[in-house]
């Protein structure tokens, strides 16, 4: 049973059995999930899966074939736009513009007039504040889109593929900006195809592949449901026996040998007491991408 | 609708503009230089010259006062005169059109060669027309035209910046939605509460605001040079203008309602821009032109917008005198305004 099937009472966003055909293909097939309020869901596949079509339909930007959507238990409200901020995944905004143009220009879309100093605090845009929206690096537009769909104080924010193109330290710095904006009590729905950052972020993955959701749930529970054990790889060298000694199913991976378990404390305690070097060998917990490839064969990214 | 979300799209709109230095400078520079280029080209009494091509002469150039030209030749006007060396190589050159009759000098009856293109036709007859004994020009009796003689700059420079602001509205308005909505700008905007109408009716502002901005900075610059000649008001001209404008803008929210193809986009404006321009009465009168093509002029706001421009500039007419233009362009935009808003789409 799906959570959306329960209908708990604090979802704060609701979506039952949506469908969105182009053509003849169906682009999502039926997806229902429901989130709570304060958490950071994810929505996590490949490209093409049918992610950023999902939330576009959640957004009202593209309109859905068939399938309900309910905001706070109820259908959502003409003003529903006043009430979630959004990151699409490619933005252009208006040309020759500063950022804090930009910012302030937004702001007067939903009629506030507040000052913008908190919002470029939490983004850490001020540096760029006097420069044109189009002539910052990668993470700094980013930082800028983050605090545009923030500029109305929203209740849901949706960042769909926010982190794609970053540098690694750009992508923790976001991060670090996405978690604050949790802290301070915002739903947050993200789309991405890095296990890394739903695992980091989310507190709950929906796994969407053709369209469908396929798993669902707190990505820790979701691997200990699929992936169970632990894997350990080693060398095959640093072995003194054949693997068959080591008294369980192994692989060959290489020049390497792979060998899943569940205990790996006592599994450990079999290796040194066969006297192999153990800093040779590599533990590998599953994780959300293991989950995947389990599920459908294939890797998040291709 | 809300008036804060209009007026910061116009401002938004107008920064652009005004901040994009190429495109700008542009803007002014491209009316100014057409009309400065057309007012030495054509403001002599070379305009329209036919060329008349002699031989056998040494030099390229042909001082009528030295070259033997018979009967009234030499002091003709609308011709002007090729030097060739031989026969041959003034025919050739006639051959392709680049002279419109070629001639011998030094006979007395002189042998001459022309095409059959329209505009050796009129040359042959000029030619004629100076051979002639005295007593055959002087039949007829010319009159005098009534009222201020109208020079060409001043039916011309209406009609340069009448095209300049029909391109800039088109492509200002028209293409600029259609980039916006590619690259998607217009998505974003989309997503937060401006509304269409809204939107729309900013880039409009701003289009209008932008292009009689222009219009009087290119007005004052060309009027220090060329010294325009205004029969009507200034007050009347503005809002010819300014009408006209709006017609234009609102056929470009027309082009910019559907579609995110670049290519289509300023194929579309192209296709829109170019009859318009060539049928409006920009560079040459419709007078004599097949009823049908007349028919398709009065389609085009610029048709109505020039003749009342006109009408204010050349005759010194009042409101009383253009309304009719003005109610036709007037009822053009709230018919394009009511197609371009029906049809809008953010995304599609």
């Amino acid at each position: 049973m799906t959570a959306a099937s329960k209908t708990p009472a604090s979802a704060i966003l609701e979506v039952r059995d949506l469908v969105k055909t182009y053509g003849g293909m169906r682009a999502v097939d039926g997806v229902s999930f429901a989130i709570q309020e304060g958490i950071c869901f994810g929505l996590l596949g490949p490209n093409g899966a049918g992610k950023t079509t999902t939330i576009e339909m959640i957004e009202e930007i593209i309109p859905e074939t068939s399938g309900e959507i309910r905001y706070r238990g109820k259908s959502r409200a003409p003003d529903f736009n006043r009430h979630i901020g959004i990151q699409f995944q490619q933005t252009t905004l208006l040309d020759f513009l500063t950022v804090k143009e930009t910012l302030k220009i937004f702001q007067a879309f939903y009629g506030i007039r507040a000052d913008i100093d908190r919002l470029v605090r939490l983004c850490q845009l001020e540096e760029i504040l006097g420069q044109y929206n189009d002539r910052i690096s990668g993470g700094q537009k980013q930082r800028m889109l983050l605090a545009l769909a923030l500029v109305n104080d929203p209740e849901i924010v949706f960042l769909d593929e926010p982190s794609t193109g970053l540098d690694p330290q750009a992508r923790r710095n976001l991060w670090d900006i996405v978690l604050d904006i949790k802290s301070s009590g915002k739903t947050v729905v993200l789309t991405t195809h890095y296990m890394e950052e739903a695992q980091h972020l989310c507190d709950e993955v929906a796994i969407m592949d053709r369209g469908r959701v396929i798993a669902q749930g707190a990505p820790d529970s979701l691997v200990k449901q699929h992936c169970r054990g632990t894997t350990v790889a080693l060398p095959r060298r640093s072995l003194g026996c054949h693997p068959d000694r080591l008294g369980r199913r192994w692989r060959a991976v290489g020049e390497n040998i792979a060998v899943e378990t569940d205990d790996i404390n006592a599994y450990l305690r079999t290796l040194m007491s066969l006297q192999v070097d153990l800093n040779d060998v590599v533990i590998h917990s599953p994780n959300l991408e293991d989950v995947f490839l389990k599920l459908t064969g294939r890797k998040l990214r291709d | 609708m809300n008036l804060l979300r209009i007026w910061v799209m116009f401002k938004a709109r107008n920064a652009e503009f005004f901040r994009d230095r190429a495109a700008f400078g542009w803007n002014f520079l491209f009316p100014f230089l057409i009309v400065a280029g057309f007012a030495l080209i054509f403001g002599g009494d070379t305009r329209d010259a036919y060329k008349v091509g002699v031989f056998p002469w040494t030099t390229a150039t042909v001082d009528r006062k030295d070259a033997p030209l018979p009967g009234r030749l030499g002091s003709a006007r609308m011709l002007r005169f090729v030097g060739f060396r031989t026969a041959a190589e003034g025919i050739e050159t006639l051959r392709h059109h680049k002279i419109d009759l070629l001639m011998e000098l030094d006979s007395t009856g002189p042998r001459y060669w022309v095409t059959s293109a329209p505009r050796s036709h009129v040359a042959e007859a000029l030619f004629h027309a100076a051979l002639q004994p005295p007593e055959c020009r002087g039949a007829g009796q010319e009159q005098q035209i009534q009222g201020a003689p109208i020079r060409y700059i001043d039916w011309l420079f209406p009609g340069i910046l009448a095209m300049n602001m029909m391109f800039s509205a088109l492509w200002g308005v028209g293409f600029i939605i259609v980039r916006y909505r590619k690259n998607g700008v217009l998505k974003r905007l989309k997503a937060t509460p401006l509304r269409a109408f809204e939107y729309l009716s900013a880039q409009m502002l701003s289009r209008i605001f932008l292009l009689m901005f222009t219009l009087v900075i290119m007005w004052i610059g060309c009027d220090l040079f060329f010294d325009f000649n205004v029969q009507g008001s200034y007050i009347e001209l503005v809002i010819a203008f300014g009408i006209g404008g709006l017609s234009l803008c609102s056929l470009g929210l027309v082009v910019a309602a559907r579609g995110s193809s670049e290519e289509f986009a300023s194929g579309i404006v192209n296709f829109i821009g170019w009859p318009m321009m060539f049928l409006s009465e920009v560079w040459f009168s419709l007078e004599g032109a097949p009823e049908w093509l007349k028919h398709l002029a009065e389609a085009f706001p610029l048709t109505h917008m020039l003749r009342a421009v006109r009408a204010v500039m050349n005759d010194g007419a009042g409101f009383s005198d253009i309304w009719p233009e003005l109610a036709v362009l007037a009822a053009m935009t709230t018919v394009f305004l009511l197609f371009g808003s029906l049809l809008f789409s953010w995304n599609e």
